[in-house]
């Protein structure tokens, strides 16, 4: 390992910029002559739209435009999309209402999208909002998931009972015949709270119509600028590919909340050339509440069969999840195909089937947020198989070791192939860091201050490197998931890598840059990293499901590769020698048995100058391109392991330590590695005990902005203990298996088994805040003097 | 409109703004100095913590015409030239960052923090202190690690001057 | 925010002046809770009067028995104030519990104790020690000028100028956070000053800070945390929202007031 290679803790080349305050965001850009849109958002949750007066707002001073549904309409613009075709068990396709973006006729959710007023100022376009005339006629809500099918009103026509889909996954009768002849069987009802993601920088777009060239250019913050572009095109109809330029400049944070298209900036891009100005939006935080795509909510019964000797022998679940009041742009995959495959978590289950109805209600569209789908199953498995081993009195980590999955590969009853594993190395490491020996000791230390401690596990296993063109073809995707790079070597032996990842937060200049050095033998200085601009990157599907290592950095390696192919063709002309004897190490080209070598940025020279092959049979300049699909899904797993001390009397839990041990293959950067999973953990932290979405019965979101939503703060956590083992994932030629996601998957159930195990019994749901665990210590004292 | 007339690292500035004109607006968009950051309405998140007079305030919260006659401090004027200062090594250092948005504000509250209480500042303090701060990408855990290495490079810094 | 006009008068009696002639205009302290709440749209002041070029309001200075506080004196003033400090530790402490670092260096006790917030952390330290808030026109005591939520005892054209707080023998504050909003959940300020006890409780009422006076006659009898044993407060009149309903809010109240007791006594 060289100081700036492969494993090597290098210090992020991107930080510079943002200590610095000079890093470059969406809302920092200033287009020459823009002008500022702000969108008018209904205040009820379902109603008809009667009429809308906007000529008292275009009195006001400063406004240029105020432009409704109807003017979309009027210019053919298309409604937003779901771009993940989900089948009923009946065959019938997914009920997708229509999704316009600017209300026409209806609007379906608080925050749903009136009109807009364009005006010289945001001050002024706000201003003038408040003028526009709006007749609603109110209609009835539907808001909680659990009864959106019993409800008497449709969201939408197309789904009279509001449902979306009816799916399942499995074998059926497998699985009934498991549990007929279960010994031991767990049950368990499971809420999984609606989050908000809260990237801390708000969504923001500039759109803006170059007259001359007759093309758009929006910048925007985009996970995912091509697809962006891609939509807004093909689907949305708002201009041909080759005239519509996406821009993902520096993003502040995404978690999912940004990879999918959206009204506001498809509005931008539209409006510019309607005003002819540049127009910008950016979201205030309340405005991010109600807009931005939620996460999670789900409602679910799952049962575990158990044989007599602790063996799984089946797993049942049926799942209600809630997507909102339109199909976001991956929505319905997330709680279908990025769930229920992962519900053999670490185990070999021999019978699975699970059931997921999607529902339509009166609330905010929920779509992939950090994790999207696998921490839902997580949560149910790890839940699951931590209460059936309290019930059948085993010790929970002695449970899962001996259900654990422990021959390679391994095909589950859904889906999935895990293709490689260590998950009991994983287990000792974790019990080892956590000391769980010492963990009764420290129980009984806490009850003597009359506190409550409590310890819990979570093996979890989630799928990334997403993903298989072909495989999430044959379920429903509409793109596939290949990933694509471009290696351009300059003359004087730079290297600027051209990706069609996104980098917001993970470090991709400092990581891509890691790969380029450790393969071409350059200084880290002389590479660079380009990303976020279509007319710049050929192509890319973007940065989630922690795929950017995965199947990004291998689409990289593809094209280093073909680069070290060419260079030797270009030193064997330079050394006059035959290039099948010409070597490649530690940036020298050298021929094989001789002491003649080139340096990389040698043979980089005469690639351009093409002095010694002008005319022969191979071309000059040293560019290569690549795309890599990836042949499987690879399985980063490990255990995390929580342990809390509650105070009765104020129901307050203390996270007093966090144990994270993990297996993502090959680690390009540890440092950034180790960051992510902080960063996950932080929020699955976020989610058992603070973070909830609140509607009330009306439809109104409780929950719009800090003073409501509890982030997770410093003083809310611990420092975290992090370790890692390591089984290289074979699929993809780096071996890594993918880190983004981990904490998020695998803390939740941690936490609430660590509360569970404290308060002594299941009753309770997340978040787990001071007055839920208040109440639920509180339910169980009388029952225990009773006894 | 009101006239305005404050310090912003080191240099005068004045201008007639509109009184409704928040301070970070003020920076960011009458400035351009646009380091400093809005990630929330309620003054919760931090992004917006600029030095005014020497004290760490919520640009958000404050509005320029209340800035009158005060000397700012924001993230782009905390470097000695090319130099960082010891808050900023420290973050990179440490990884104290993700995806940056919060890390003005955060380096700026951080300063303040050692300004205040000193060089040598335990984990259970900068985690109580930085309640004013939120980070959605890092967890905090080397946030905490990078002011508490900073806040003793500062000390170092402070030191080597006084032995000067 | 809606538009307004901005002044920055030099003197008090400017400001009162400004304030009585200016229709629907509004005194800005630290601004902590007005400009959030303007941000939002919620307050459309015609005019803001800037108090903050007003520096004979900010000092803090122990007078006779009791200790003086300017009304532009910060959340970080009063933290730091060696004075405080020194006399009524309790107040210093309650000060440090208020939003954060940078919040506490803007926002002011006469902009907090003005508002009357249910669930600012001030009113309880105003009623807990029998504060007399001073105004450019007379002095209020604490009790008559706490009249519900966000409603106070001030006139209109009148601004509160200091806030005078008798030194007490032994006093504490214990605030519940709302895990969210860091505002007080429940806040409890105990104070014994001779045979005198108060417990004022902030937070948790639906009419704001009040006295609890159940509390009071307990510790009456003997000031310490036992004497508080197994009470909790009425949950009737009790605020209720997703983060505490009136039950737990109720229980709380009896939580903080132990500890808050525990506190003073250790002092």
């Amino acid at each position: 390992m060289t100081a700036t290679g492969i494993g090597a803790p290098v210090r992020r080349k991107e930080d510079q910029r943002f200590i610095t305050g000079k890093g470059r965001y969406t809302d920092d850009l200033v287009r020459p002559g823009q002008a500022h849109a702000y969108f008018l958002r209904s205040p009820h949750a379902h109603a008809e739209i009667v009429r809308i007066d906007p000529a008292a707002a275009l009195a006001m001073p400063g406004v240029l435009a105020v432009l409704t549904g109807d003017d979309l309409a009027a210019d053919g613009v298309g409604g937003l999309i779901c771009g993940w075709m989900i089948h009923s068990k009946d065959g019938s396709p997914m009920k997708a209402g229509p999704h316009p973006a600017l209300a026409q006729g209806k609007v379906r959710y608080v925050g749903d999208h009136v009109a807009v007023v364009i005006a010289e100022t945001l001050a002024q376009a706000r201003d003038a909002a408040e003028k526009v005339a709006v007749e609603y006629r109110e209609l009835p809500a539907v808001v909680d998931t659990g009864s959106a099918r019993k409800s008497a009103t449709a969201v939408h026509d197309v789904a009279p009972d509001n449902t979306v889909f009816e799916w399942h996954l499995g074998d059926k009768a497998a699985t009934d015949a498991a549990f007929a002849k279960a010994k031991h069987v767990t049950r368990l009802d499971i809420t999984n709270n609606r989050l908000v993601p809260n990237a801390i920088e708000t969504r923001a777009a500039i759109g803006e119509f170059d007259e001359s060239a007759d093309s758009y250019t929006l910048y925007t913050t985009s996970q995912n600028p091509h697809v962006a572009r891609l939509v807004l095109s093909a689907f949305i109809g708002i201009a041909p590919e080759n005239k519509l330029r996406v821009i993902a400049p520096d993003v502040g944070g995404g978690f999912g909340s940004k990879i999918f298209i959206y009204a506001e900036e498809t509005v931008c891009v539209w409006a510019s050339k309607k005003v002819g100005r540049p127009v910008k939006w950016n979201s205030d935080r309340t405005e991010a509440f109600l807009s931005d795509a939620h996460g999670r909510d789900h409602v679910t019964h799952a049962e575990l069969a158990l044989d007599e000797n602790a063996r799984i022998l089946g797993l049942r679940v049926k799942t209600t999840a809630n997507l909102g009041a339109y199909l976001s742009t991956f929505s319905s995959s997330v709680p279908t195909y990025l769930y229920a495959p992962l519900l053999s978590g670490q185990y070999d289950i021999p019978a699975i089937y699970a059931e997921v109805d999607g529902v339509y209600t009166n609330t905010t569209p929920v779509d992939a947020y950090r994790g999207a789908g696998r921490p839902e199953a997580t949560f149910v498995v790890e839940r699951l198989v931590e209460v059936a081993a309290r019930e059948i009195g085993m010790d929970p980590a002695n449970f899962r070791r001996k259900n654990y999955i422990k021959r390679f590969p391994h095909q589950t009853p859904v889906i999935m192939a895990y293709d490689v594993g260590d998950y009991a190395a994983s287990l000792d490491k974790a019990l080892e860091i956590a000391d769980y020996k010492g963990f009764s000791k420290r129980k009984r230390e806490s009850a003597k201050k009359g506190k409550l401690r409590g310890i819990g596990f979570s093996s979890y296993i989630e799928a990334c490197g997403i993903a298989p063109s072909q495989a999430v073809g044959s379920l429903g995707a509409g793109v596939g998931l290949w990933e694509s790079a471009e290696v351009r070597v300059n003359p004087t032996g730079s290297v600027e890598v051209l990706t069609g990842s996104h980098s917001h937060g993970q470090g991709h200049e400092t990581t891509f840059a890691q790969l380029v050095c450790d393969r071409l033998g350059v200084g880290i200085d002389q590479v660079n990293i380009v990303h976020g601009d279509t007319d710049k990157v050929q192509f890319g599907m973007g940065t989630y499901g922690s795929r950017s290592g995965a199947v990004g950095m291998s689409a990289i390696t593809k094209a280093i590769d073909k680069v070290i192919e060419k260079g030797k063709k270009v030193a064997a002309y330079a050394m006059e020698a035959s290039d099948k004897d010409i070597e490649f190490k530690d940036g020298r080209f050298s021929v094989a048995g001789t002491d003649k070598s080139m340096a990389f940025g040698e043979v980089a020279l005469q690639a351009y100058v093409a002095h010694k092959f002008s005319g022969q049979d191979l071309e000059p300049g040293l560019k290569e391109g690549a795309f890599y699909d990836p042949t499987n899904f690879t399985f980063p797993a490990g255990v995390h392991i929580c342990e809390v001390e509650i105070d009765p009397d104020t129901g307050v839990t203390k996270i007093e330590r966090f144990t994270a041990v993990d297996d993502f293959g090959v680690v390009i950067n540890p440092m950034i590695v180790e960051g992510q999973v902080h960063g996950g953990i932080a929020q699955g932290v976020g989610q058992a005990l603070l973070e909830n979405a609140v509607y009330d019965e009306s439809g109104q979101l409780v929950t719009a902005s800090y003073m409501d939503y509890t982030m997770p703060r410093a003083g809310d956590l611990p420092s975290f203990s992090v370790g890692m083992t390591t089984t290289p994932c074979p699929s993809n030629p780096l071996g890594i298996k993918g880190c983004g996601e981990a904490g998020a998957i695998a803390a939740p159930p941690a936490v609430i088994n660590a509360i569970t195990d404290a308060i002594g019994h299941e009753g309770i749901a997340m978040p787990a805040t001071p007055q839920a665990v208040w109440r639920a210590i509180h339910r169980t004292r009388p029952a225990m003097a009773a006894e | 409109m009101a006239s305005v007339t404050m310090t912003v690292n080191g240099k005068s500035v004045s201008a007639d703004v509109d009184p409704r004109t928040l301070l970070v607006q003020f920076l960011r968009e009458h400035l351009r100095l646009t380091g400093t950051h809005v990630g929330c309405d309620t003054s919760q998140c931090g992004a917006c913590v600029v030095h005014v007079d020497g004290k760490a305030v919520k640009a958000c919260t404050t509005l320029a015409v209340q800035a009158e006659g005060c000397d700012i401090l924001t993230i782009e004027g905390l470097a000695n030239g090319s130099e960082l200062h010891p808050m900023q090594a420290a973050f990179r250092e440490h990884h104290g960052l993700q995806c940056g948005y919060c890390t003005p504000g955060m380096i700026m509250t951080a300063v303040d923090m050692v300004n205040r209480l000193g060089h040598d500042i335990d984990e259970a303090t900068i985690r109580h202190e930085l309640e004013g701060n939120i980070c959605r990408c890092t967890g905090y855990h080397n946030i905490v690690l990078a002011v508490e290495a900073g806040a003793k490079a500062m000390g170092g810094a402070g030191m080597r001057e006084a032995a000067e | 925010m809606y538009a307004f006009d901005y002044h920055r008068p030099t003197s008090l009696r400017q400001a009162a002046a400004m304030l009585q002639k200016t229709e629907d205009a509004m005194i800005v302290a630290g601004g902590h809770t007005l400009l959030p709440t303007m941000k939002q749209r919620l307050a459309q002041p015609s005019a803001l009067i800037d108090l903050g070029g007003l520096s004979e309001l900010r000092g803090i200075e122990k007078k006779g028995r009791a200790v003086v506080i300017g009304a532009m004196a910060t959340h970080a003033d009063v933290a730091a104030s060696d004075v405080v400090r020194e006399a009524i530790p309790a107040l210093a402490e309650l000060a440090v519990t208020i939003g954060d670092p940078a919040v506490r260096h803007r926002g002011t006790i006469g902009g907090s104790v003005a508002n009357n917030d249910p669930a600012a952390d001030y009113p309880a330290a105003c009623l807990g020690l029998g504060a007399t808030i001073i105004t450019n026109r007379r002095k209020i005591v604490a009790e008559e000028f706490f009249q519900g939520m966000f409603d106070t005892a001030l006139d209109e054209g009148e601004i509160i100028t200091k806030v005078s707080f008798p030194i007490p023998a032994k006093a504490a504050y214990a605030k519940f956070r709302n895990p969210a909003s860091r505002y007080a959940l429940v806040g409890v300020f105990v104070m014994k000053r001779g045979s005198e006890i108060r417990v004022a409780v902030i937070g948790a009422g639906s009419s704001g800070v009040y006295r609890w006076s159940e509390a009071e006659a307990a510790l009456a009898k003997r000031f310490s945390p036992k004497s508080l044993d197994g009470m909790s407060a009425s949950a009737d009149d009790m605020n209720s929202d997703i983060h505490a309903d009136s039950e737990y809010r109720a229980h709380l109240v009896g939580v903080m007031a132990r500890r808050a007791v525990q506190a003073a006594v250790a002092r």
